[in-house]
């Protein structure tokens, strides 16, 4: 609370406070502005990206949609356990693996290098004539330059791995490209956005688009925006990637859901991250 | 000789209150109503509150709120207030609402309650794995009848 009073913009007007305080009085603070360690400023909410017209006017990280408390937890990196993943992931990426004798350090030159991965991703590879995922392009790495297994979609290692090139980022609004030859993959991802699933008959639309604002019982939904990837869930005690979570919301829906890594959550998670294109990268975030 | 027998009556007991139940698929719309019980035992009002504050089961709570279950916690608000609902509609329209609301509401987010087949990948509840053949309805007709004589007692004031 204390630390949010201070680093809150204090012109967030009374009158808007109010006329949310009807919808969700003690669970959060819409308004409420995002300032990691006191120097890092986070877009939490700006004007939709042109593709959304028609869809929505403005796009919000899931940050604003959170409890004061759960808020406060993303404003310094002390209180962040979403932190020590990314450390974890640090000293990975100095540690050789595989039977070529090479660390992640040895070709790139430190994980500030990659700071412009976390918000371009997932992006078209050329060379493998593919929409790649972050966790895709790593496991190229692990398995044709390291000589080492590839790591499981989700797996704890991965998701250290893209806390720590997340938090290099954090700041850079995301920008992933949705034309040239990544167009189909991302119409695919739209199309299943739109899509109902399940016995419960619904599409992330329907929860996300329609319905963010509204508690759905004891959850505030948000627009289910991917630029807080991955997330601390308080609830789980330890990080999920976008596909995690993607999987979860579909099995919600009375479906029978798709595999984190799957051709589908892969067009899905473009699909999903353009619609946050103009969002700052914030990840590793803290939700409950 | 004797059990089989016994079995028997069994047997045709359960076949004939089978037999009283509309099936999901034999239900009969009339601009969004169905006019005939499912099941022609009168619902339980006090059942049909617990169903629809109840997560494991009719969980409407978590879209809908009301003044007569204002005790159960986190009422959800993607559903309109459920206040006054048996006076806005009568019976029929509300068992129409309840089995298959897209029938009254074309493209609602709320769910069929009273429904088996035309879903695109059905689960097996919320494991995330495929529905077997034979699916279950979200509710039963009983709990579907109790649901509405509940409804039925929200009037206006
Ligand atoms: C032997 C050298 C080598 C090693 C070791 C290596 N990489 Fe790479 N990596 C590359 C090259 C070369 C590219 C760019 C070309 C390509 O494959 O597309 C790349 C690309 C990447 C990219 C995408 C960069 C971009 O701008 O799109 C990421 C992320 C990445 N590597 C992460 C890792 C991680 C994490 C590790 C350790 C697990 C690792 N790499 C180990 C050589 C290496
Ligand atoms: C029944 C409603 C519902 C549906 C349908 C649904 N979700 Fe969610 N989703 C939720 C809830 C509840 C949460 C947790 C609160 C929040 O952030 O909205 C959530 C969270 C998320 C988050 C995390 C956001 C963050 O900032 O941490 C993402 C991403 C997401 N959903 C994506 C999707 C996608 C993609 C689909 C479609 C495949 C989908 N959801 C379908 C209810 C739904
Ligand atoms: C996923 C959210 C959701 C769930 C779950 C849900 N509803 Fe609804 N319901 C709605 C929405 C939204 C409407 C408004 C119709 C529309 O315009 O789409 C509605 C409308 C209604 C109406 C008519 C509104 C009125 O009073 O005039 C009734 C009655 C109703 N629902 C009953 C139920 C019952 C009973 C259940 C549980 C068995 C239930 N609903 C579960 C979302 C939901």
């Amino acid at each position: 609370m204390n630390i949010k009073n201070t680093l809150t913009t204090k012109l967030c007007t009374a009158a808007v406070l109010t006329a949310f305080a009807v919808a969700a009085p003690a669970f959060a603070d819409e308004d409420a502005e995002l300032v990691i360690n006191g120097e890092i400023e986070i877009v939490t909410k700006t004007t939709a990206p042109a593709h959304l017209e028609g869809h929505l006017t403005e796009i919000m990280s899931g940050w604003r949609f959170r409890s004061d408390d759960t808020q406060a937890m993303e404003m310094d990196d002390f209180d962040n356990p979403g932190m020590l993943g990314a450390e974890e992931g640090l000293a990975q990426f100095d540690t050789v693996m595989g039977s070529e004798g090479k660390a992640c350090a040895d070709c790139h030159d430190g994980v500030e290098s990659l700071a412009s991965v976390r918000p371009t991703y997932p992006k078209w590879n050329d060379a493998k004539e593919a929409v790649y995922t972050i966790q895709m392009q790593i496991n190229d790495c692990l398995t044709e330059r390291m000589g080492a297994e590839a790591e499981k979609y989700d797996s704890k290692k991965m998701l250290n791995f893209e806390a720590v090139l997340a938090s290099v980022a954090r700041g850079t609004p995301m920008n992933v490209a949705i034309d040239g030859p990544a167009q189909s993959t991302w119409e695919q991802g739209k199309e299943m956005y739109y899509t109902r699933f399940g016995q419960l008959d619904l599409s992330c639309a329907n929860c996300h688009e329609q319905n963010y604002g509204n508690m759905i019982r004891a959850d505030h939904l948000s627009q289910g925006q991917t630029n807080g990837f991955p997330v601390y869930r308080i609830k789980d005690n330890k990080l999920t990637g976008a596909h995690s979570r993607f999987k979860g919301c579909i099995r919600d829906t009375r479906a029978e859901t798709f595999a984190p890594g799957s051709p589908e959550f892969v067009a899905l998670e473009l699909y999903v991250a353009s619609r946050g294109n103009g969002l700052s990268v914030e990840g590793p975030s803290v939700r409950n | 000789m004797k059990r089989i027998a016994t079995c028997f009556v069994v047997l045709g007991l359960t076949a004939s209150a089978a037999m009283a139940e509309v099936a999901p698929g034999s239900i009969q719309f009339e601009e969004g109503a169905v006019a005939q019980s499912l099941t022609g035992t009168s619902g339980n009002p006090a059942e049909g509150r617990t169903i629809m504050t109840t997560k494991s089961v009719g969980n409407c709570v978590s879209c809908h709120a009301a003044t007569d279950y204002a005790d159960v916690p986190f009422a959800g608000e993607v559903g309109p207030l459920l206040d006054g609902a048996g006076s806005r509609w009568d019976e029929a329209q509300l068992r129409g609402l309840v089995v298959n609301p897209k029938m009254t509401f074309e493209g609602t987010v709320m769910p069929a309650f009273y429904k088996v087949d035309g879903f695109n990948r059905p689960g097996d509840a919320f494991t995330g794995k495929a529905a077997p053949a034979d699916l279950p309805p979200l509710l039963s007709a009983q709990q579907v009848e109790d649901v509405v004589a509940y409804l039925m007692t929200l009037k206006d004031e």
